[in-house]
């Protein structure tokens, strides 16, 4: 199977999503395509919405009854936002790593496989050894799964987190700011592992840190108010954006 | 500062000291009576034996398998109906429904309803209109659930310690983070799933706490079952749920009320007492210990 | 092999392959649907037990106002208006199996108040004090002796209480006061300030802890005392705490129960003297529902008289409850009245940031 071929089909297409939420509209109109074999930066500032944007693709905005979700999100050609889509199903192809690290509270093998115990799937042992490689973490933890998950530094509890997404084997991987409070390496093993990730899965990252998404993203998505103000290569996007708010927002001028 | 300032500051100092001092007093004298005068007949034969000539002699083993009795019927109807409420209402019912705020409302404040008032209802709802209903369908009007029974005894209690428990239940869903619910759904879990898998767990002390102090009013309150399926001296034990039974609380307060000979009695009477009273306060210092832990481990983030 | 195929249109896609994620029994989901229907029902059924007993006994209690048949024996004017008495003249009697019976409340009425006075009377200075001391004055040592004291207290089972005052305490108040009757109000309320001071005590001392420490701290740092910080200062602070404290050890000192039925003599007496014996509205229902005939006019009446209670209590939680949130809402500023007159200092707007 090649891999770096010019990969025309977009694994996740995102048509008119649009959010409305009990303050006002949250995302106007996205239109936007994610392909396998690239990470996109999602950069904007505070309340631009970026969150929102991630939790509609795996229908995390279920959970909030006072939000609004209108448009297509098309995963593989599939629809995902129709009802008789379950979101359950939904949430396993598509794994999510919030900014926060949140450990469960129970051994580290328990968290990996906390994932297939939802599906009573088996190979247990050899997913969480390949998810833990994939995220950077195997080496540290190699022989201490039996221990408590909240032993792990930061660092380590989010790359775990990422791990415990990766069991699932997903198709799509989403990031919300991954690396806000971690120190420099564990943020750039988690750079790395996604470089890695990014040949089978969509990557989508958002971050709050525009080095970030300069120097680990191929493509960069700007949101401002909810709305996607540009989307374009990592390198043009940032050398030469087309839209003053966008060079406005890179140069620090608001955030 | 004044003469009059410092006689002000040293006797609104020294009053509130000495209010101090006396509730202090007073507990340790009560504790101190009963645990003086009970000690006396205190022995594995009091604990094990029937009563004999009449109340003097023997023990009040009877009153002991009543209460245990009564308080193991009472956990089996209250525990799986307060722990699925609390869950109903906090992970299930939308947050802003107006009934859940209502249901909320009406538990907190039942709380307060004195419980001869569930004696009440016991009588008035269970015997007399489901257990003369049963009798009327069952046994064609024969009496055996129309009357004072330990399954209408220990009903009356479960509902006089439901609100304990949902209490207790919420509180140990309310202190689980949002944010392991949100990763359980994240995974790929249905909300049973998260619940059963997550939730339940983080929450297993808290619930624990929750019924232990049912168990604990329920070996202490005596009005509920006054009428409801208490008596005073039986022949035999209870064997099923139609029977009545003896019961320390109750025991204590028919010896104490309505004895002949109340110097005869004296001695059975403080050493069952004692017996109440260790039992109550074993389960209650569980339940502070369990709940200590549980916000020791709080305040260390787990 | 796909790469390079053209992008197809979605209803294509949705045509050709089944999706994933449609929805079809997975694993679990049985589970999820049961588990969720358990749970439906079981908190139904407890729901709509606690609905029951509010529309039970008010059930019970209605034929008193509404029932022609009832009317015979008993009805409100003979619940509240005096009655002919059996030596001729007019009495308020309560003499439910005398004929005929008399269903006066007001001695019921006149014992629970007076019990209940004397009870809060004693407990609410001792309670109130007591966590004044302990959250104003008291190093930590007098914390861990007495918070544990009044929980050891406050499990302590009504019916010990009563026994307590019934064996004890009642024969040495008499030896020392000579009264006549042994069991009377006086003995009454002081077994049921023993029951009223935990809850006093705890929510008391709940609203003087939550008064923010920096109250104190700037009255003393103008000069006060620590007394008079108190007094002055966190006292005030904390009184829609401390009047609920005293709403709800009402509450409770009006529905206990075991404590009166033992030690209050149960005499249905009309008298203001304390030194009386007294029978309390739910000492009159513990002492007479088991002889009360179902269907007839005492039963009823007892309902009445446990709806009434119900209904009391219900409502001074209620009261007290809502105390305590407006004392949280006071002390955290939400409470606070702002001026709508603007100053002239005020910032220009967000721009300015």
């Amino acid at each position: 199977m090649k891999v770096d071929d010019v990969v025309t089909e977009a694994r996740l297409r995102i048509e008119s999503l649009s959010v409305w939420g009990t303050r006002g509209q949250i995302l106007r109109g996205i239109r936007l395509d994610v392909h396998r074999g690239e990470i996109l930066a999602v950069i904007g500032p505070a309340g631009a919405g970026k969150t929102t944007f991630l939790r509609c693709l795996n229908r995390m905005t279920d959970l909030d009854p006072g939000l609004l979700v209108t448009g297509d999100i098309f995963i593989d050609g599939h629809p995902t936002l129709t009802p008789e889509v379950d979101a359950v199903l939904l949430r396993r192809k598509v794994g999510m790593v919030f900014s926060v690290p949140v450990p469960l509270p129970m051994t580290i093998r328990q968290n990996l496989a906390f994932g297939l115990s939802l599906t009573g799937n088996g190979r247990a042992a050899e997913r969480i050894e390949s998810a833990l490689k994939a995220a950077f973490l195997w080496d540290e933890v190699k022989d201490r799964l039996h221990e408590p998950a909240r032993n792990l530094s930061g660092g380590q509890q989010q790359r775990l987190c990422l791990a415990r997404t990766l069991v699932m084997e997903p198709d799509v991987l989403l990031l919300d700011e991954p690396c806000s409070g971690l120190d420099p390496i564990s943020t750039r093993k988690i750079e790395e592992a996604l470089q890695e990730l990014k040949r089978d899965l969509a990557v989508i990252l958002v971050t709050n840190n525009v080095k970030q998404a300069a120097r680990a993203s191929d493509r960069t998505a700007f949101l401002l108010f909810g709305e996607l103000v540009e989307v374009a290569p990592t390198d043009e996007l940032f050398t030469n954006p087309r839209e003053t708010r966008t060079r406005d927002y890179i140069e620090g001028r608001f955030g | 500062m004044t003469h009059r300032a410092r006689w002000a500051a040293t006797s609104f100092t020294s009053l509130t000291a000495l209010a101090c001092l006396i509730i202090v007093a007073v507990v340790a004298i009560i504790l101190g009576n009963i645990a003086i005068h009970g000690v006396d007949r205190l022995g594995l034969d009091f604990l094990t034996r029937s009563p004999e000539h009449g109340v003097t002699q023997g023990g009040i083993f009877p009153a002991i398998f009543g209460t245990v009795a009564l308080v193991i019927l009472m956990t089996i109807a209250v525990i799986p109906l307060g722990v699925a409420t609390a869950v109903y209402m906090h992970e299930y019912a939308a947050k802003d429904s107006p009934l859940v705020w209502l249901v909320r409302l009406a538990i907190q404040n039942l709380a307060g309803v004195p419980a001869i008032v569930f004696g009440l209802f016991g009588v008035g709802f269970f015997i007399q209109f489901v257990g003369h209903g049963i009798d009327n369908i069952l046994y064609g009007g024969e009496l055996h659930y129309g009357k004072p029974a330990i399954l209408w005894a220990s009903l009356t209690m479960a509902l006089l310690t439901l609100p304990t428990v949902v209490v207790a239940t919420e509180e140990a869903l309310r202190a689980v983070p949002q944010s392991y619910r949100e990763v359980a759904y994240s995974l790929g879990a249905t909300r049973w799933q998260m619940i059963r898998k997550v939730v339940l767990p983080q929450a297993v002390s808290g619930i624990l706490t929750g019924g232990i102090l049912a168990v604990s009013r329920g070996a202490g309150e005596v009005a509920p079952i006054l009428f409801t399926g208490a008596a005073y001296l039986l022949p035999h034990l209870p064997t099923r749920l139609s029977d009545q039974f003896m019961e320390l609380g109750y025991h204590v307060y028919v010896l104490a009320t309505q004895s002949p000979d109340v110097e005869a009695t004296k001695p059975i009477l403080y050493s069952t007492v004692l017996v109440l009273l260790v039992l109550t306060f074993a389960l209650n210092f569980t339940a502070v210990m369990i709940r200590s832990r549980i916000r020791r481990r709080l305040r260390e983030g787990r | 092999m796909r790469t390079g195929r053209l992008l197809s249109s979605p209803e294509e896609e949705r045509l050709t392959r089944p999706s994933p994620f449609a929805r079809r029994a997975a694993r679990g989901s049985i589970a999820d649907v049961l588990a969720a229907w358990t749970i439906k029902i079981c908190a139904t059924l407890a729901i709509a037990s606690l609905v029951l007993i509010f529309v039970f006994i008010g059930r019970e209690a209605l034929p008193i106002l509404t029932s022609e048949e009832l009317h015979e024996e008993v009805d409100v004017p003979r619940l509240f208006l005096p009655q002919p008495g059996e030596e001729g003249g007019s009495e308020f009697a309560w003499r439910p199996v005398s004929t005929p019976p008399r269903f006066s409340i007001l001695p019921l009425f006149v014992g629970t108040l007076k019990a209940t006075l004397i009870a809060l009377l004693i407990a609410i200075p001792l309670a109130v004090g007591a966590a004044i001391f302990t959250s104003e004055f008291a190093p930590s040592l007098a914390r861990e002796i007495i918070k544990p004291s009044i929980e050891i207290l406050a499990g302590i089972p009504s019916v010990v209480i009563g026994f307590f005052v019934l064996m004890v305490l009642a024969g040495w108040l008499q030896s020392v006061f000579g009264w006549t009757f042994r069991l009377n109000a006086v003995t009454a309320g002081v077994g049921l300030s023993l029951a009223v001071i935990p809850i006093v005590y705890t929510v008391s001392e709940d609203a003087l802890s939550s008064v923010p420490q920096t109250y104190r701290e700037g009255s003393i740092a103008m000069g006060a005392t620590r007394w008079q910080t108190a007094w002055r200062i966190a006292l005030p602070a904390a009184s829609p705490g401390i009047l609920a404290a005293c709403v709800l050890g009402f509450g409770r000192a009006v529905g206990e129960t075991m404590i009166v039925l033992m030690a209050s003599g149960n005499a249905a007496v009309l008298s203001f003297a304390p030194t009386d014996s007294i029978l309390t509205f739910s000492a009159a229902i513990a002492s007479e529902l088991g002889d009360a005939v179902h269907g007839g006019a005492h039963y009823h009446v007892l309902f009445f008289i446990g709806a009434f209670l119900f209904v009391l209590t219900f409502v001074t939680n209620l009261a007290g409850q809502w105390w305590v949130t407006r004392l949280g809402r006071k002390l955290r500023g939400e409470l606070v009245y702002v001026p709508t007159m603007p100053s002239p200092h005020v910032a220009t707007g967000p721009g300015d940031a």
